[in-house]
């Protein structure tokens, strides 16, 4: 029988919520990891009771867990569930699936580039925690992690231990990369499910990148974004990105939220063109695309540049079904006074049943889901944490 | 036997209740005490202290006999009451944060 597992990462702790495929009564497990900020979880495609999760907090750094069973019991990779002896010889416990090192340079030790601080000086890389997993779509002990300061981490061992993957990082542009005001983080990574040497990532404030070999070399996917905020408004990197989206179908068709604006690109990211259209805000978080309607797109406008909250305190995600431009709010279910919550890039996702189910979480704690594509909406559940990431699992 | 209190979210992470007990070799310092609670608590590498550099993370402290000893060199060994496990090493969580 088909049922519904939603991964939800809080400020507090990840709950893992469940439905049958009707998806109106709903079972709320959690909080795991309580306490700790939880960025993201995610399953792998190719065995879904493979779930990664990001665990962090400011005082004892990050931990990545790891699920063998859809969730229920967790386990710290290479740990003692999992002991693995360190390469050094010296038979002690690896210990590092939370060991999430720069390359450097031989003679500093210091990561290979610096990149743009706040005061305009060069800034050495300095990890902050991991913001996404992103397990590939065919080997369930294949995971990549995008990062603060922003890099892009691969493991191949089931997050036994982590790479860089320092062409991104290392790329020319990489020393005018900036922060933005949530850090320089690397938040989006897409993979082509047909061709997964094919990858996207996205990095706040410094774009969008396409890779064709794997992660060894990038290059910056930004034409036609405009960003009035910087210097050049056109430059090549420099542009909050806040969301990449991608139906599984059409990998060279992507959409995309930025700080303001939202895109649209049909060469695989060579140009974009903007489909804000009649929103009420082109300012917002997530995006995301119906599963089986690849025109289908949805956002959820925010008033900007300081409050960010829905407009006239009504929470309205918009849905375009002609791959943006033309926009409808979605309404029912969803609070249309008062409401003055937030709805982060990660925390947005679709199912894959028929009609699609649409999820998003809120920075007040509620997770809603509509069984129908975006026409209705009930909540899961109304107080949990503030809602960082939300993914969904479709299981047969 | 070196008695160790972890803070909450540590002794969560390494699933114990209570103190930790430790054969520490001699001299017990600091980096000795670290280095042994990681090896039986593989699951801690990185929490406390930066697995490359070595250096302690910012919002974790140190103390041993009421004495803040985190700023200590980490080779210093502690006080005889630690080492005879007469008084526990604390490894403290800043309070700090909501």
């Amino acid at each position: 029988m088909t049922a519904i597992r939603v991964l939800v990462g809080t400020r507090k702790g990840a709950f893992i919520l469940t439905s049958d495929g009707k998806r109106e009564q709903w079972t709320v497990a959690g909080p795991h990891f309580a306490g700790w900020e939880v960025y993201h979880m995610k399953g792998s495609p190719a065995d879904p009771d493979r779930i990664y999760a990001s665990q962090s907090s400011s005082w004892f750094g990050q931990v990545i867990q790891r699920s063998r069973d859809g969730g229920r019991t967790w386990e710290q990779p290479a740990s003692m569930d999992d002991p693995v002896p360190a390469d050094d010889g010296s038979g002690m416990p690896r210990g590092e699936s939370n060991k999430f090192v720069y390359d450097t340079s031989a003679e500093t030790g210091r990561p290979l580039t610096t990149h743009m601080w706040y005061d305009g000086t060069q800034h050495p890389w300095e990890f902050a925690r991991v913001w996404h997993l992103e397990p590939s779509p065919h080997d369930p002990d294949l995971v990549y992690a995008g990062v603060e300061d922003a890099a892009l981490f691969r493991s191949t061992d089931g997050g036994r231990s982590w790479h860089e993957l320092a062409g991104l990082r290392g790329h020319e542009s990489g020393p005018s990369w900036q922060p933005g005001a949530g850090g320089m983080c690397l938040h989006t990574i897409l993979i082509d499910r047909d061709k997964p040497e094919r990858m996207f990532t996205a990095i706040s404030a410094a774009g969008a990148f396409r890779t064709e070999d794997g992660g060894r070399s990038w290059r910056p996917v930004n034409k036609g974004l405009v960003s009035n905020f910087i210097p050049d408004p056109t430059a090549e990197v420099g542009h909050c990105v806040h969301r990449i989206a991608m139906h599984p179908s059409r990998p060279n068709v992507l959409f995309m939220q930025k700080h303001w604006d939202v895109m649209r690109s049909d060469d695989g990211g060579d140009s974009w063109t903007e489909v804000s259209g009649d929103l009420p805000s082109d300012f917002g978080f997530p995006i995301d695309v119906h599963a089986h309607e690849p025109d289908t797109v949805y956002v959820v406008p925010i008033k900007s540049d300081s409050e960010h909250y829905p407009p006239e305190g009504r929470l309205r995600v918009y849905r375009s079904r002609t791959g943006g431009g033309d926009w409808e709010p979605l309404t029912k279910g969803l609070p249309q006074q008062d409401c003055y919550v937030n709805v982060l890039r990660d925390a947005m996702a679709v199912d894959t049943l028929d009609p699609c189910g649409i999820y998003f979480g809120t920075t007040g704690g509620q997770v809603y889901v509509s069984a129908d594509s975006g026409d209705h909406w009930i909540p899961i559940v109304r107080d949990l944490p503030a809602v960082l990431s939300v993914e969904v699992q479709t299981l047969p | 036997m070196i008695r160790v209190v972890l803070p909450q979210h540590l002794r969560t992470l390494a699933r114990v209740e209570g103190e930790v007990r430790l054969d520490v070799p001699e001299p017990v310092t600091t980096a000795a005490i670290l280095d042994a609670l990681e090896a039986r608590y593989p699951m801690l590498c990185g929490t406390i202290r930066d697995h490359v550099s070595r250096q302690r993370r910012p919002l974790v402290r140190f103390f041993a006999c009421a004495e803040d000893v985190s700023h200590d060199p980490p080779d210093t060994p502690l006080p005889s009451p630690v080492v005879s496990g007469a008084e526990p090493f604390y490894i403290v969580g800043a309070i700090a944060g909501g």
